[in-house]
């Protein structure tokens, strides 16, 4: 059954390539304003596109006076907000996927990173990411900008508000403070993803200091990578529009590294362990979509043009958050009713999710018919990769590595691919573009693995990753947080 | 007098109440409850994994009968309940040696 599915998927793409092609030539004549590079140049091309932080704003100074854009700030601000909804649709989305004992502190564990997350951010997130560069290896940013420092100055005492702006010819801009919270979103939320992996079992003390940790030490440093204009990977020219590699990739391979240490939860594989609330989760998945929005075409500001934020770009990455999630959705569900039977509703919501993956590196520079390409096939390659817990017996509890790991690689390869608005994949004859796809896929899933390995290990050896025996089976939510969530 | 416990599914309990009704019978107990039988239980799909769920939902039906009406209630529930296929439940009938009506305190069958 899965060989014919797989079958099917190869024989629809080979039959949509070609129109991918023809569409991108078509998108020439009639390419919107944002694009700037439409020939298939290789390598160095597409690097002015993928950065948000393309130029800091004291490189921008130094060509044009930016001004602020009203607009954009105001989209802007929406997008930041709508990220942040997502977090607690993320909550209820593992929340309804645990035994009902363990509901709490599951959501706890996406709540608790807005907490942790929001400080650090301000105090040495922000900074260590999208400040310039420490020591000029492209790796982490310094310290200039610690606790948000330089976003604003008061001249004859009034507040003068640093601007954002992404490309040094364009006039538009948005006040700094807006980038950073936008970011700050991001962060929270791809912390926030791993708790999947660790739920039903994980002790919350260790929880968070592994959120302090991995978001110091992993995540940080990849978004300066992938993000930041003096970023190694930036300045190979990675594409990532809204975070495959940096959120989605390197959550779910931080989330496999840190199973590893933790184990299976007591009575895995044998016991049933239930969704307690899928409607729950349902909504969730909800949520999730409607945030996503803001996350996929709120980072139109990392495009050409800055002054496109709340522009054509953001329409199109819009455009592709609605497409892909929907034939994900169709495709995992077709999937798992040929392979077990029953279009199952987590199916179908898991397939939504997956699809929201892996479109997120490629919203901006792919069309829509690609992007009902690898929406399809999102659906059916998370399938399999959650089909692939069973068989490897490890323990992901909500499949934090089976969606957002194997979506978050699959969507950063398949943006190499599928590239055609504002730079080109391999479809379109560049294969540079795709080889640094996979330098990038390979380089942040390392640094990932193994930085979250050394963190899990310490954690274990000092405080403790996992509660006792006793305390998992009565629930977390009675042991770590004295709560229950239905009384 | 006996105490009928019929185990049905509760898709039918409408019909054979109403069933039980046309016959006379005046006061039914009825629980929802979990089981399996031949029938065994179901499984259900959460992300590729299946899970086996032993107990399948059931109502339990208890009416007290004077002796004569066991055979007709017996048969009526036989009747309404049936659909032919597995899973269609059981009767058990138990002996039951008294009964009380607590408002009046009538005994026996005069209490049914």
């Amino acid at each position: 059954m899965i060989q014919r599915c797989i079958k099917l998927l190869v024989a629809l793409m080979l039959l949509v390539t070609p129109l991918t092609v023809l569409a991108e030539e078509n998108a020439t004549s009639a390419a919107p304003a944002t694009v700037s590079v439409q020939t298939p140049a290789p390598a160095a091309a597409p690097a002015p596109v993928a950065a948000p932080a393309a130029a800091a704003p004291e490189a921008a100074a130094k060509n044009v006076e930016p001004v602020l854009n009203t607009g954009d700030t105001a989209w802007m601000l929406v997008s930041s907000a709508l990220v942040l909804f997502m977090i607690p649709g993320l909550a209820f989305f593992y929340g309804g996927m645990v035994r009902q004992k363990n509901v709490l502190s599951t959501i706890m564990h996406s709540f608790v990173a807005m907490g942790i997350v929001g400080v650090q951010w301000a105090v040495v997130g922000y900074s260590l990411a999208f400040s310039s560069d420490l020591g000029g290896l492209g790796f982490v940013g310094g310290l200039s900008k610690a606790l948000l420092n330089g976003l604003i100055s008061f001249k004859d005492g009034n507040p003068v508000y640093a601007l954002f702006q992404n490309v040094p010819t364009a006039p538009g801009a948005i006040p700094e403070y807006v980038f950073a919270m936008y970011q700050c979103m991001f962060a929270m939320i791809t912390v926030a993803l791993i708790s999947g992996a660790l739920a039903e079992r994980v002790k919350f003390s260790a929880y968070c200091v592994f959120v302090l940790l991995w978001t110091t030490l992993v995540y940080d440093p990849l978004a300066h990578w992938v993000w930041m204009a003096d970023g190694w990977l930036f300045k190979k020219g990675a594409l990532d529009f809204a975070g495959g590699t940096v959120v989605h990739l390197s959550s779910g391979i931080s989330a496999l590294a840190f199973i590893t240490f933790l184990g299976k939860r007591h009575g895995f594989p044998q016991e049933r362990m239930a969704p307690h609330s899928l409607p729950l989760t349902m909504l969730g998945v909800g949520m999730l979509w409607f945030g996503w929005f803001g996350f996929n075409a709120g980072s139109a500001i990392v495009g050409v043009n800055c002054s496109d934020a709340a522009g054509g770009l953001a329409g199109l990455a819009f455009a592709t958050t609605t497409i892909a999630p929907a034939a994900a959705g169709l495709s995992w569900m077709v999937a798992e009713w040929i392979h077990a039977g029953k279009p199952s509703a987590l199916g179908f919501g898991s397939g939504i999710v997956a699809g929201l993956v892996v479109i997120t590196p490629a919203a901006g520079f792919v069309q829509p018919g690609a992007a009902i390409i690898m929406g399809l096939a999102a659906g059916v390659v998370c399938y399999l990769g959650v089909l692939m817990k069973a068989k490897l017996k490890y323990d992901d509890s909500l499949d934090a590595f089976g969606v957002h790991g194997i979506g978050g690689t699959f969507g950063a390869l398949a943006t190499g691919i599928f590239a055609t608005v504002g730079a080109t994949g391999l479809l379109s004859g560049n294969f540079q573009q795709f080889v640094t796809q996979v330098i990038a896929v390979v380089a942040a899933a390392a640094y990932a693995f193994i930085v979250t390995l050394a963190i899990s290990f310490v954690l274990d050896k000092t405080i403790g990753l996992r509660v006792e025996k006793e305390d998992e089976i009565m629930g977390l939510d009675q042991t770590q947080h004295s709560e229950s969530a239905y009384n | 007098m006996k105490l009928i416990e019929a185990i049905i599914k509760p898709f039918k309990l409408d019909e054979v109440k109403d069933a039980l009704n046309e016959i006379g019978i005046e006061g039914i107990t009825v629980s929802e409850v979990k089981g399996f039988g031949r029938q065994k239980g179901h499984t259900e799909l959460y992300r590729g994994a299946e899970y086996v769920v032993d107990f399948i939902p059931k109502v339990k039906i208890e009416i007290a009968v004077a002796d004569e009406l066991v055979a007709k209630v017996v048969e009526t529930i036989e009747n309404t309940a049936k659909t032919g296929r597995i899973g269609d439940g059981k009767i058990f009938i138990l002996s039951l040696d008294e009964a009380v009506r607590i408002r009046t305190g009538e005994k026996g069958d005069e209490a049914i």
